[in-house]
């Protein structure tokens, strides 16, 4: 494909062919973090050290919703090993909006609005003597009422969290913590419902959960005087960490210098600061010293990002042959003491994405509580809806007496179909999922007494984003390829094996690095399902770029036109026999030659990559649920989705697994357990309880590949959607076990009790 | 011209219209013209939102080009995880 050609399909983010046959794209070779992970050579966020290093703790409230009328810092100041003590009123004034919110939740100013709010923090020469520093700070507090629960915090008479952040789409008369509304949909929704045979509705809630990575976030931030410094990071994105830094401390970006360390998990909950700017400001007034600061897992759970917690109903219309005729959503969400963290917009427009509807309405509230400022989890908002929506259809599919999977076939969203937020759906893969799960054999597997079996579909959006990456050729003939999204669910081999697809060169002669903020343009995170998808797409484009000012190189070596070389099988060929008789050039010849052939090969791609592609999928899971304890026994799941086209079958595998594995911890166990005075009851994974190894079965998987036309090799990014169906699909099967319908997550052994003795 | 279909939500500041029709050729330019068009939507547009183009969400791309036959809707800004 000519230079031209290409460029044209990048502008216009589609039209790819994605039906060749690969060499490299598609197989599972080892993952080139492998060997450093398993034998702990692999570099955290904790593992960095430097000389001269402080250490910092911080001081977190202790109170819901409070004034602080004065805060103490002497004693702590004067004790041994105390280099610096930092407040809110330490931090630059006049910032407004997203970095106004964002240096608030760093150190409270004037009020502290959740449980574990920072308010202070010391650096000093050991962990030890920091957090005993931390003691001897004294804060007096004036306590204000709070409010925790979605609809209490939205009710008539309920505290005002805060004031004057409601949105200009809020209708008057709304309680002031009610900061954002939205409202949309189409088609005539009573005509709708009133052609129905079965119309029902139900009022769904889930609690507040973390994303629960196993590393806590971690720093060491070193600033000087003159506003210039560096940070080494755990982070879903370095380069958020550096304009969130600077914006939060008053900084230029670019005297920031930000580089991430290998990443224990994030999804989601690490596109954005909570204590990192807390180690540069302590650094500053440190002399300059560098300052790690290390979260425990308690002020993980207590101060960073949870998701929201929600209140949500739902109408839906079915005929009696199980075709939907309409459904309507009010979701109400809470996302902490900030605006805009409530994920409503996006579980809004995932309410009905896997359905092709006539008439569909959508109303949600934003809601503010005294909770921790919410962060991204993994589909921000899908889940919630998923469970809400599918829940409801599986109890009219029942009551009907259909089949949850033909329903959802009958029903199903596809190529050409108006999805339920607007936009009309380009190629999608919902159908094929629901044909390969109907197919599986997990299905031909008889259920004894006390099991059941439950289905239901999911959706993500998926993202592109802002994206840089560079490659260069090495004189052996092999390939760096510098990439700006920390690889979080193996992007770096993803990416290798499309650079060397591109190439025509091995696997193992390709090395991805992800590099620090002064490498690269400006990249987005590792979110939105785009590491793979976008950064994919740069690689391919850089190697584009290579290949061009390869070609040129050997066809000036050769003196003949360019248009007479072609790419092919890592090395530049004569296109025909016209050309002349030429050996092939390999890639190995050209760079042990570039020196003399014009200096250095390089390619390099920036884009807001387009072509993205939505993915689908549906999982169907077996339970066994004990009628004398209520608990649940997860026997057999199966996940199927569209990946578009899976890079590394592997890798993908592992993100429908992972995803399935949170979504059942969501759905069985997890929750934010508060106690009157609105303090967190659980901030240890002992009492927070996420799934273990010994809590799962093997979790079946089925990659469905409908190619992707926006991207070179067909990629849909696979992280997200798979945390989608799990809540509604242990609901369906809870219920298909014990004929009790629990509309309130999580559905611990005690609630299933309940359920089961109460009927 | 260029179709712009936008959330129901937004009807209050387009004296009740959910279908607004604007000179545009890219997303930029569409939402500039929304915006002298209705200057009541500033502060929704201005707080950031996502656009989809012939089926396919657009959060920051701007420079996005559109034709007078693009199906073009106005969502609430999208962030992954």
């Amino acid at each position: 494909m000519a230079l031209d050609e290409v460029k044209e399909i990048v502008e216009s983010g589609e039209n790819y062919d994605t039906d060749k046959e690969f060499k490299y794209v598609g197989t599972r070779p080892d993952r080139p973090d492998g060997l450093d992970k398993v034998t702990g050579r692999a570099k955290y966020g904790a593992d960095h050290y430097v000389a001269n290093m402080l250490h910092a703790a911080v001081l977190r409230a202790p109170h819901a919703h409070a004034r602080i009328v004065s805060i103490d810092t002497s004693k702590a100041e004067a004790a041994d090993g105390v280099k610096a003590v930092v407040i809110g009123t330490d931090l630059p004034e006049g910032l407004t909006g997203g970095d106004l919110h964002l240096q608030e939740n760093t150190l409270a100013r004037d009020k502290v609005y959740y449980d574990g709010h920072a308010v202070a923090a010391v650096a000093a020469t050991s962990a030890l003597a920091a957090k005993d520093a931390v003691k001897l700070i004294e804060v007096e507090y004036e306590l204000l009422p709070h409010v925790i629960d979605v609809d209490a915090a939205m009710a008539e008479g309920a505290p005002v969290i805060r004031e004057g952040e409601q949105g200009p789409t809020v209708p008057e008369g709304m309680h002031p913590n009610v900061v954002n509304y939205i409202e949309f949909g189409h088609g005539d929704l009573d005509a709708g419902f009133d052609a129905a045979d079965l119309v029902m509705e139900n009022t769904y809630k889930t609690e507040a959960t973390h994303q629960g990575y196993i590393e806590p976030h971690a720093c060491v931030g070193q600033l000087g005087d003159d506003g210039k410094g560096e940070m080494w990071v755990c982070t879903q994105g370095q380069w958020f960490i550096r304009k969130m830094c600077a914006a939060v401390l008053g900084l230029e970006a670019s005297n920031l210098r930000v580089t991430p360390s290998e990443i224990g998990g994030g999804f989601g909950g690490k596109t954005t600061i909570f204590s990192e700017a807390i180690s540069l400001a302590l650094s500053r007034k440190a002399g300059g010293r560098p300052v790690k600061l290390v979260m425990t897992r308690s002020e993980v759970l207590r101060a960073t990002g949870p998701t929201a917690s929600t209140s949500m109903d739902v109408k839906i219309g079915m005929k009696n042959d199980g075709t939907m005729t309409a459904g309507k959503v009010v979701f109400r969400m809470q996302g902490g003491a900030w605006p805009d963290m409530a994920p409503t917009g996006m579980a809004l427009n995932c309410a009905f994405a896997s359905y092709d509807l006539p008439a569909v309405y959508h109303e949600g509230y934003d809601v503010l509580a005294n909770r921790p400022k919410a962060a991204a989890y993994r589909a921000p908002g899908s889940p919630m809806a998923a469970f809400a929506v599918e829940s409801l259809v599986d109890e009219m599919t029942r009551k009907l007496g259909l089949d949850p999977i033909e329903v959802r076939i009958k029903n199903g969203a596809k190529e050409g179909t108006k999805s339920s937020y607007g936009p009309t759906y380009k190629k999608i893969g919902l159908l094929e999922c629901l044909e390969a799960a109907k197919a599986h054999p997990n299905l031909a597997e008889k259920l004894g007494p006390n099991q059941g079996r439950g289905v239901a579909a999911g959706f993500w959006f998926n993202h592109g984003g802002e994206t840089s990456v560079s490659m260069s050729l090495g004189n052996d003939g092999t390939v760096t390829v510098s990439a700006g999204t920390p690889d979080i669910g193996g992007s770096r081999a993803s990416v290798a094996l499309m650079v060397a697809e591109t190439l025509g060169i091995p696997y193992d002669h390709v090395r991805v690095n992800i590099v620090e903020t002064g490498a690269l343009g400006f990249n987005e995170p590792s979110h939105g399902s785009r590491a793979t998808f976008a950064t994919g797409k740069a690689a391919v484009e850089a190697c584009n770029q290579a290949i061009g000012e390869m070609c040129r190189r050997a066809a000036k070596r050769w003196g003949i036109d360019e248009d007479a070389v072609e790419w092919k099988d890592g090395a530049v060929h004569p296109a025909g026999p016209n050309a002349g008789e030429f050996p092939p050039m390999t890639i190995k010849k050209i760079g042990q030659t570039m020196g003399r052939s014009g200096g250095p090969i390089s390619g390099h791609h920036e884009t807001t990559a387009g072509g993205v592609g939505e993915s689908f999928g549906a999982h169907v899971v077996d339970v066994e649920v004990d009628p004398e304890t209520g608990k649940t026994t997860i026997l057999r799941y199966l996940v199927v989705q569209d990946a578009g086209r899976a890079i590394h079958p592997s890798y993908v595998e592992g993100q429908y697994q992972g995803g399935a594995a949170q979504g059942i911890g969501w759905a069985l166990n997890e929750e934010y357990v508060y106690d009157d005075m609105g303090r967190l009851q659980n901030p240890i994974f002992l009492d927070y309880r996420v799934p273990v190894a010994s809590d799962l079965p093997m979790i079946d998987t089925v990659i469905i590949e409908v190619p992707n036309p926006g991207h070179p090799y067909g990629v849909r990014g696979v992280g997200e959607t798979g945390i989608t169906p799990p809540l509604p699909a242990i609901a369906n099967a809870i219920a298909d076990a014990t004929g009790r319908r629990l509309r309130h997550l999580p559905m611990t052994p005690a609630k299933v009790l309940k359920a089961i003795k109460n009927g | 011209m260029v179709e712009v279909n936008l959330w129901s939500g937004l009807r209050r500041f387009t004296d009740g219209e959910l279908v607004v029709h604007v000179e545009a050729d890219t997303v930029g330019k569409m939402l500039d013209a929304l915006i002298a068009a209705h200057p009541d939507l500033a502060p929704v547009i201005e707080a950031g939102l996502s656009v989809a183009v012939d089926g396919e969400v657009i959060t920051d791309a701007h420079h996005t080009p559109i034709r007078p036959d693009s199906e073009i809707f106005l969502l609430q800004q999208l962030k992954g995880g």
